[in-house]
């Protein structure tokens, strides 16, 4: 297909610009996301035993509840019934006396409670791991710090991330147009590496576009739905009601006569017969709009959340209230919205998507880092003779930091994992101790990267991920042979696949190391990723390297 | 070996031929991201107001909100292709006074959607 040359002009200018300035947020967003898909196996793997309580039996549980409403009377605002036990859930009903808003209060004391053997309840405070909460905010924030109104600060800049992500994609796809036919599925290894590089970027954002195209349009909506449904209120529904207005609130409800939670899922599961209740999540119980939201688990379907698709239940009534989130009872506006959050989640497939999205999450990562090497690669100056060439302060700091936050961020969640078992004993609030962790490893790559240079710093680096995904495996090994230890470890095989899959990283980032070091040591003294690549911070040599190569390939076919 | 065909850069000089596209990155980018948003949220309001169901759809205000997303960055995607700065804010500003004109007579119940 021809596209006129003016028109491309405009349009790699565009990818570069785009691409160079959100890719390493990016990254970090894909990253953490491709995490976030085994967001409940990380939090398994995390979560200390001795915070947990002792699960009640099914025919006690409508007992528990009514103890917890009468001798707690904050969990009537809101709490949460647990059905079935897993590492991550500490006790069968969980609430907090806070007042919840958009943030993670990760300072915040959790309340939790059981029977214990005579029937009695038995409550505690404890101070909950939210590694996986953590995790999905480095996602969703990029590790940004700070607030913007009520919003966190760094949704809204991957929001605008999002926009230049989408631009990125249709200016990258209008640049292949031309030669898509021939270039497509080409992976030349050769001795070109560029071009090696610029194949296997452009195979993996081809193949994986409609997932790209998923990811920005709804990262966008996540980041501005509160400006989007303003603007709707303001210019298009003006005096017309944008929600169904709730039901007008009917008498007033008396807490003892708040039908059982064996009773309530005896009528979700007839509403739902094909699906699992996972847990019950009651709301506002002394006020006119009383409801619980159930978490309905089915992993053939099609779900609005990350785990489960969402039914409504008056718990005084027993009326079904909401069944908009159940994928065959919702109607044709909701069914469409939640299949945009499905497609985002990845929660269409169990976990086969799962995985499926995993990879595709971290293909995603590659697609940014691969991006800014091609950056790097077509900006340098190359060798013509003997003499050795030396290249722009520039370009070594764009080498530098991709190789220090990339690495970096990776970096910084292994640690965190491993600080949160060996910490746990000796710290008053976990949460603190990942933050620390995170940012500390983080910030510290990021200046090695700059100060021993891409090259240097990138084996160093590697090699840290190599020892650091290691000693997560590492660590339940030490657990189950040294109990005495205070570590722990699970053999679910959620638990033993966190292990597995961390033992697998280590595995490549050891022969991602192996390769670059031989690239530092033996391949081209020109390159930014030779280890004797001097550095020349003339102005002279600044301006040596612009006006910029018209096209990648003018500097690929040198 | 060229992965993107480009022509000898004596003929892509700068503004001398006519159908070139000028960059004007400024001008650009303001009418994508501030004159495609306006439009976008007009375009979804009109999809609101004349689509399946009308205005008064239960639960359509979802769908019409994601739609502003993939509205506002396509557009921001192709204002690129306009030869100037100035063509892309004089041709957006027209859409949007069109579309919102619309929108506005539709609001007047004159147009019979569907839903109303």
């Amino acid at each position: 297909m021809k596209v006129r040359s003016d028109i491309l002009r405009v349009y790699r200018s565009l990818h570069t610009w785009v691409g160079i300035s959100a890719g390493l947020l990016l990254f970090i967003g894909f990253f953490a996301g491709a995490l976030t898909m085994f967001k409940q196996p990380l939090d398994r793997w995390t979560s200390a035993p001795q915070q947990r309580l002792a699960f009640v039996d099914e025919a006690e549980r409508d007992l528990l509840v009514s103890q917890l409403l009468e001798k707690h009377p904050a969990a009537r605002g809101e709490f949460t019934l647990y059905l079935q036990p897993q590492e991550n859930i500490s006790a069968p009903v969980v609430w907090s006396e806070a007042e919840g808003g958009r943030e993670l209060a990760i300072s915040s004391p959790r309340w939790q409670a059981t029977l214990d053997a005579n029937g009695q309840l038995q409550s505690e405070q404890i101070m909950p791991s939210l590694l996986g909460d953590l995790v999905d905010m480095l996602h969703r924030t990029g590790g940004i710090p700070g607030f913007l109104t009520d919003e966190y600060l760094g949704v809204y800049v991957l929001g605008v991330a999002g926009v230049m992500y989408f631009l990125a994609l249709v200016s990258g796809l209008i640049l292949l147009l031309p030669t898509l036919v021939k270039d497509f599925f080409a992976l030349r290894p050769g001795k070109n590496r560029k071009r090696f590089w610029l194949d296997a970027h452009n195979i993996i954002g081809i193949t994986s576009l409609p997932f790209h195209i998923v990811i920005s349009l709804t990262v966008i909506v996540f980041a501005f739905h509160d400006q989007f449904y303003d603007g709707l209120a303001e210019v298009v529904y003006k005096e017309q009601p944008m929600f169904t207005p709730p039901a007008a609130p009917s008498e007033s409800y008396v807490l003892a006569e708040m039908l059982p939670p064996s009773e309530l899922i005896k009528r979700l599961q007839a509403e739902a017969p094909e699906y699992q209740v996972s847990d019950l999540l009651y709301m506002r119980l002394e006020t006119p709009r009383p409801m619980v939201r159930a978490t309905i688990v089915n992993t053939a379907q099609m779900v609005h959340g990350p785990i489960g698709g969402y039914l409504g239940i008056n718990p005084y009534t027993g009326a079904i209230t909401n069944t908009s989130m159940l994928p065959e009872k919702a109607d044709i506006w909701s069914a469409l919205a939640s299949s945009f959050f499905a497609l985002h989640f990845g929660s269409y497939g169990g976990d086969l998507v799962r995985w499926v999205y995993f990879l595709l999450g971290l293909s995603g990562a590659f697609l940014f880092y691969s991006g800014n090497l091609l950056w790097v690669e077509s900006r340098r100056k190359h060798q013509r003779g003997q003499q050795l060439v030396t290249q722009a302060r520039n370009i070594h700091w764009m080498a530098a930091a991709t190789v220090g936050v990339c690495l970096g961020s990776i970096l910084g969640v292994a640690i965190a994992m491993i600080g949160g078992k060996w910490l746990y004993a000796h710290v008053d609030n976990i949460n603190h101790g990942y933050l620390w962790i995170y940012y500390g490893v983080f910030l510290s790559a990021v200046a090695w990267a700059f100060w021993q240079g891409a090259a240097r710093g990138a084996v160093h680096l590697l090699l840290a991920c190599a020892v650091a995904s290691s000693a997560i495996p590492l660590t339940s090994l030490i657990a189950i042979l040294f109990p005495s230890s205070g570590l722990w470890a699970y053999t679910s095989t959620a638990s033993l696949a966190v292990d597995a899959t961390a033992l697998v990283f280590a595995l490549v980032f050891l022969w991602l190391a192996k390769l670059t070091w031989r690239r530092a040591h033996k391949g081209a003294g020109d390159s930014v990723w030779a280890v004797n690549a001097e550095v020349k911070d003339h102005p002279e040599t600044i301006s040596a390297i612009s006006p910029v190569p018209k096209s990648l390939d003018d500097a690929l076919s040198d | 070996m060229s992965a993107i065909d480009i022509e000898p850069t004596k003929t892509t000089k700068p503004s001398t031929t006519k159908a070139n596209i000028q960059p004007d990155w400024w001008s650009k980018t303001f009418a994508g991201c501030v004159l495609g948003a306006s439009l976008a949220l007009a375009l979804s309001g009109l999809f609101a107001w004349l689509g399946p169901g009308g205005i008064s759809a239960d639960n359509k205000v979802q769908v019409n909100m994601w739609l502003i997303s993939p509205l506002w960055v396509l557009i921001f995607s192709f204002v690129f292709l306009f030869r100037t700065g100035l063509r892309a804010i004089l041709w957006l500003s027209l859409a949007n006074f069109l579309a919102y004109g619309l929108l506005w007579i539709a609001q007047q119940g004159w147009l019979h959607g569907s839903g109303m």
